[in-house]
């Protein structure tokens, strides 16, 4: 599996390197699509923690972290370099000295204070602050016990030192759209939701409401010779035939394809070799609620692993679309075990299983799901004759998909089907197993394991990475092992892109999502966009 | 006239009252909250504090009666809240929206009026010729064709085959961009007019007094201008008020697949994600249209007949 994955990311980015080497070129003009809905909530996106944001975000800001696609792992972003105290709690930051803000306003360690104590202003409630709580003091900041975030500390204004909670890896919590930096000169505050400074390598030019954001080249930009697009229109595409249409008629340059398009654009001879694929960083489950008395015993929730054909419904009703998952950190995941298989599809040892723990007549039990085609109603109506087999009667619980995080955060359900983010960080994934985690947070299926507890509280104080990612891994076949949710499917994200796009890269965290400044067009684009 | 022009506005009003408290039960009942909404998609893990954070912000968190005092109060001072999502007061984003809806309301009843009144007209004129029969198959077509559908096989021919037309978006607010969803939101009331049309001026002709007026050797072009016409107009003007009172309601589907920056795509979006404010404040806007329209269409039915105002 690690093999074909690493495969299709070699192949992925041979399309990008084999197209730097015959060079990039400067000019033109990219038609993006933001395919998660018809609108952008805000131009302010340290208030938004939708994706569709995100597209604004890769445009016009920085955070001090940013993702790498290629290397897996966040990496400095708005600073050259860093150096960490012995316990890894403290961090020095030596931030560029030539990134400027869209406003004309130099960065300066002033400006990325400002901006954490703006997303942790309990006055605000903003997304980001459960982020900027991994920096020492902020919690008594976000609850308004504090004036200032005391592990916040201003060296000079080139040099900006931050105390974390505990050694943990910052790049994570600090990449994240939520937390990307304002310029700290701006009095009145509400303009950032219609006129947004950043640090990005673009500059907002005009949002039309429901339409699209266009975005411009920022000449002051950090990164010599970049970007190479001298503009970027965002335009809003939320439904997929739609899509389809355009991106054949080549009006936009990229779409996010769903199973069924994914299946015909594989069979089309112009459209099939301009498919970038990555398995992104969620995991896709049934959630068993130990609360409901079959779902107590570890032998029951085995045996409907075993009970389903989950490569059969991965090829008919997914196309392929997903790999079959072998626990719940996902394929791309640092503390992926290779060598770990998914649960084998064998109906009589369901049965025996089940007869062990005593349920050899089978039992009924209801699953809460959305509408969704590959994580929703339609995966449950595919399993409910494979358990019918062992004797298991499943009744679907259709409800929308704002409803279905009311119930499952409210502990309200016998079983759930749902994609739930799986990475990149494995620390923070399998925080949703471990015993301290509160069920409304991410514990959904209430786990809780000694054994696990203790890998992942090792880990937790691990700062050797490698150490690190091997108890994760350990911890992590604890909980395939104890099969708290049914392992169905790691997301296989699929982007259509037209042959003259150069530069994507396979973003594990979000496919959709790609760093506009690396992106350039070659001559044989359409003249209008060239 | 004034009288009755008060009356009819007046009769807005308990209409909206309603309408708005119809609304305030429903979106309190139904399941689902916009800070669960955050994070409905899996890509990001619950966060109990940020939902309290939120749920504190947006006063969600008091009694359902405080909630409903607060939203009369504030819809009392016309003012429509404060979206969840964009943090922007609700007028603000249906203002950012309105032109756009109305221009494509105006645009596909303008497009339904122009094809479809003619056409009923000429049919019901040569009755069971082959315009007539090509007309009526037409219409049911057209009544019958989902709109969803048949957008897409306007794209698919105007857009992807001849490469006339852009197949989605605003652009610059171009009639280039506004032909197919206009087009394709038109088709409906265009079929529906084409058959009122048609049925109300075969009524209109097999009246006493067409009859008195061709005996009195009234020419078929006077007959048809003069009487016909008139006389049929009130039917049309009920479909054409109708119809036009209810486009950006059913443009809701069309804003969405055209990528339309109306308010239909605005209401979607914000029914998704149990965003109260927008959802109410979008409805309410929709609401009033219809009825703006309606009561225009009674006032031109009381200039165009007499005696609906004596009614």
């Amino acid at each position: 599996m690690l093999k074909r994955l690493t495969l299709a990311a070699m192949l992925s980015l041979g399309v990008a390197t084999g197209a730097l080497a015959a060079g990039e070129r400067h000019g033109g003009t990219l038609v993006f699509t933001a395919p998660y809905g018809s609108s952008f909530a805000t131009l302010d996106v340290q208030a938004s923690p939708n994706t569709q944001e995100e597209f604004i975000t890769q445009a016009i800001h920085r955070a001090l972290y940013s993702w790498d696609s290629n290397q897996n792992k966040p990496v400095l972003e708005l600073a050259t370099s860093e150096d960490v105290s012995e316990d890894g709690t403290v961090h020095t930051y030596h931030l560029r000295d030539n990134a400027v803000f869209h406003n004309g306003k130099p960065l300066t360690a002033d400006d990325i204070i400002y901006s954490y104590k703006r997303i942790a202003n309990p006055k605000n409630a903003f997304p980001g602050a459960s982020y900027i709580a991994v920096i020492k003091g902020a919690e008594d900041f976000i609850a308004g016990k504090a004036e200032e975030i005391s592990g916040l500390k201003k060296i000079d204004d080139h040099t900006l030192e931050i105390t974390y909670t505990g050694p943990i890896n910052p790049g994570f919590p600090l990449m994240q759209n939520t937390t990307v930096i304002y310029p700290s000169n701006v009095e009145d505050e509400s303009s950032f939701a219609k006129t947004p400074f950043g640090l990005g390598a673009f500059v907002f030019k005009e949002h039309v409401p429901g339409s699209q954001v266009v975005v411009e080249k920022f000449d002051k930009y950090y990164e010599e010779g970049k970007p190479y697009l001298d503009r970027i229109n965002i335009v809003l595409m939320a439904e997929d035939a739609a899509r389809d249409v355009a991106f054949r008629n080549k009006e936009i340059d990229v779409s996010i394809l769903g199973p069924t398009q994914y299946q015909a654009y594989q069979g089309e001879e112009v459209l099939k070799d301009h498919l970038l694929e990555v398995a992104e960083v969620y995991t896709r489950n049934i959630g068993f609620n130990p609360a409901f008395e079959p779902f107590k015993d570890k032998r029951v929730r085995q045996a409907i692993n075993h009970a389903i054909n989950a490569p059969l419904i991965i090829e008919r009703l997914v196309k392929n679309k997903a790999y079959p998952a072998a626990g719940w950190l996902p394929i791309s995941s640092p503390a992926f075990d290779k060598d770990k298989v998914p649960y084998a599809f064998d109906p009589d040892k369901a049965k025996a299983l089940l007869a062990e723990a005593g349920y050899a007549d089978g039992f009924e039990f209801e699953v809460t799901a959305s509408p969704n085609e590959s994580w929703g109603v339609p995966i449950v109506e595919a399993i409910l004759p494979m358990l019918k087999k062992v004797g298991i009667s499943v009744k679907p619980k259709p409800v929308e998909s704002s409803a279905l995080g009311d119930a499952v955060t409210s502990n309200n359900f016998q079983a759930f089907i749902w994609s739930n983010l799986s990475g990149p960080d494995p620390l923070n994934a399998l925080r949703c197993y471990y015993s301290k985690t509160p069920q409304s947070a991410c514990n959904y299926a209430s786990y809780a394991s000694p054994e696990f507890d203790k890998l992942y509280e090792a880990a937790q104080q691990e700062r050797d990475s490698a150490k690190q990612n091997d108890l994760l891994r350990q911890a992590n076949n604890i909980v395939q092992d104890d099969a708290p949710v049914w392992f169905f499917n790691y997301n296989k994200a699929v982007m259509a892109y037209q042959p003259w796009i150069h530069g994507l890269v396979p973003n594990a965290t979000e496919l959709a999502v790609q760093p506009y400044d690396e992106i350039w067009i070659d001559e044989t684009a359409p003249d209008g966009r060239k | 006239m004034f009288r009755f022009t008060l009356r009819r506005i007046l009769q807005v009003v308990p209409t909206i009252v309603v309408v708005a408290l119809l609304i305030f039960v429903i979106f309190s009942v139904v399941p689902g909250t916009f800070a669960a909404s955050l994070f409905a998609d899996g890509k990001r893990a619950a966060d109990p504090q940020m939902i309290a954070r939120l749920n504190e912000e947006f006063g969600l968190n008091k009694p359902l009666m405080e909630r409903f005092v607060t939203y009369v109060t504030d819809l009392a001072r016309f003012d429509l809240g404060t979206s969840f999502r964009t943090r922007q007061p609700v007028v603000d984003l249906i203002n950012d929206r309105m032109g756009a809806s109305l221009q494509l309301a105006v645009a596909a009843m303008a497009f339904a009026i122009v094809v479809g009144v003619p056409l009923g007209f000429l049919a019901a004129l040569r009755p069971g010729s082959i315009l007539d029969t090509v007309t009526m198959i037409g219409a049911v077509s057209g009544l019958s064709m989902p709109q969803f559908w048949l957008g897409l096989l306007m794209m698919y021919l105007f857009a992807l085959q001849l490469n006339w037309l852009p197949s989605f978006g605003y652009g610059d607010g171009s009639l280039r961009n506004l032909i197919l969803p206009a087009v394709t939101l038109g088709v409906t009331p265009l079929a529906l007019l084409a058959r009122t049309t048609r049925a109300g001026v075969l009524d209109v002709l097999n009246a006493d007094f067409i009859r008195t007026a061709h005996s009195k050797g009234m020419s078929e072009a006077k007959v048809v201008r003069w009487h016909v016409a008139r006389n049929s107009l009130v039917l049309i003007v009920t479909t054409v008020g109708l119809q036009f009172g209810s486009l950006i309601g059913q443009a809701v589907v069309i804003e969405k697949l055209f990528a339309w920056p109306g308010i239909g795509s605005l209401l979607v979006d914000s029914v998704a994600i149990r965003d109260i404010p927008v959802v109410q404040g979008t409805i309410l806007v929709i609401v009033l249209w219809f009825l703006i329209i309606n009561t225009a269409v009674d006032l031109v039915y009381a200039a165009i007949d007499p005696r609906i105002k004596q009614e």
